[in-house]
């Protein structure tokens, strides 16, 4: 337990040395979901319709930017080799290092998404119904997004492969998370989209630190 | 006997290295395995720690992790943190207690340094850092991988004596290095 305390914290540490990471997925998600709007007639009543798909998409692809960096310089430096030998299951390990990876790159996506979409006209339910969402959605992605940069990190040029691997992985959790919004606007129930995705943030959160382990592992053998 | 192998075969990328290796090492030994670039003492150390799967061969005493130290060419230092930091992390990520670290920084003699991010130290400096993981988490076995390699006369000399005294104290070691190391008592050479 105390390894992977020491991991989560080395994680906060270092995101807390280099501002510029953690806040470039930010800005980027702030200005995708504000231009959007300039690309469409103005007062026409199609753009409510897209605002889900907004917001999901502009998260998911914000968080994409930091997660190709997860293992990256951890495999450069030496650390992941050493993380091998350590006495502890690397698997713990790499649920602390994606654990923190969340929280330091995909909490603030998910805590800023209301803030947009009522920017962009949703409702005070609405935003609060993408919030939830978005909060169960980017731990997934963010252990989705981990195991395959875990599976990329000993290539050059990864970050471009990277959005073809996860991308087609993470659609349940969009058809989902963008159902749930949908269906708030439309003043029904979003209680089963969100347990859909809470149970696949469950298991994301228990499986994926396993296969990533795994795939670490092929990265220097 | 702290650690025995027998038999073992190396291979790496589909290309057999060494066949056939065999020797045993115990309390207050060193072994230096020396040979040419490319002659597969890398692959040898990454085999032995379990890095790298044998081709064949067995490989005993090695099994618990918290029975040795492997280093290797790289450093394992986060070049945003400080010498300080980096050492708590191991120590903690080890399950060993940090009241060690000040003492191994002493003996590397990086005090001074201490408190400097890893990117701002010389080449030599960070290899001192990474031997000082060694002291700070103490460990019967040591595998070094030209640990030597960046040190400065003096840093040699550091180690030779960091050597010396982990022997004594009932510690092992096997180095790779193409350089000559001084003889030391105990010490064998495996020539590949």
């Amino acid at each position: 337990m105390s390894a992977l305390k020491a991991v989560f914290m080395r994680e906060l540490q270092l995101a807390a040395r280099s501002r510029a990471d953690w806040a470039q997925p930010v800005f980027f998600y702030i200005l995708v979901s504000l231009l959007f709007p300039l690309g469409v007639a103005p007062n026409s009543t199609a753009l409510p319709l897209f605002v889900p798909a907004i917001l999901w998409m502009g998260a998911l692809l914000a968080a994409l930017l930091g997660l190709e960096r997860v293992f990256r310089s951890d495999f450069e430096d030496g650390t992941l080799e050493q993380l091998f030998l350590a006495p502890v299951p690397v698997s713990f390990l790499v649920l602390g290092k994606l654990l923190a990876a969340w929280l330091v790159l995909g909490l603030p996506l998910a805590l800023l998404s209301p803030l947009l979409g009522l920017l962009l006209g949703l409702s005070m339910h609405a935003a609060g119904v993408v919030m939830l969402g978005l909060l169960l959605g980017t731990l997934s992605l963010f252990f989705l997004g981990g195991f395959s940069s875990a599976l990329l990190v000993g290539l050059p040029r990864a970050g471009v492969l990277l959005p073809v691997l996860v991308l087609p992985l993470v659609s349940p959790i969009l058809i989902f998370g963008a159902g749930a919004a949908r269906a708030a606007m439309s003043g029904s129930s979003a209680e089963a989209p969100l347990y859909f995705l809470a149970a696949i943030a469950v298991f994301c959160i228990c499986l994926i630190p396993l296969a990533t382990a795994t795939a670490l592992r092929n990265a220097f053998e | 006997m702290l650690i025995s192998v027998k038999d073992l075969v190396v291979a790496r990328g589909g290309r057999t290295l060494l066949t056939g290796i065999c020797f045993g090492l115990d309390r207050e030994q060193a072994l230096h395995v020396a040979g040419s670039n490319g002659s597969g003492k890398t692959s040898l150390l990454e085999s032995l720690c379990g890095l790298r799967a044998p081709e064949h061969g067995s490989v005993e005493g090695l099994e618990s992790a918290d029975v040795f130290h492997w280093i290797g060419h790289k450093n394992a230092l986060n070049p945003a943190l400080t010498v300080v930091e980096n050492l708590r992390f191991w120590c903690r990520v080890n399950n060993a207690s940090e009241d060690r670290i000040e003492n191994a920084l002493d003996r590397l003699q990086l005090r001074a340094q201490q408190h400097r991010a890893c990117r701002e130290l010389s080449v030599g400096q960070r290899r001192r850092a990474a031997l000082a993981r060694l002291l700070a988490v103490r460990r019967p076995l040591w595998l070094l991988d030209e640990p030597l390699s960046g040190l400065d006369a003096g840093g040699v000399d550091l180690f030779i004596e960091m050597l010396k005294a982990h022997l004594a104290l009932g510690g092992a070691a096997i180095i790779t290095s193409h350089q000559n190391l001084p003889p030391l008592n105990g010490m064998r050479r495996l020539q590949l």
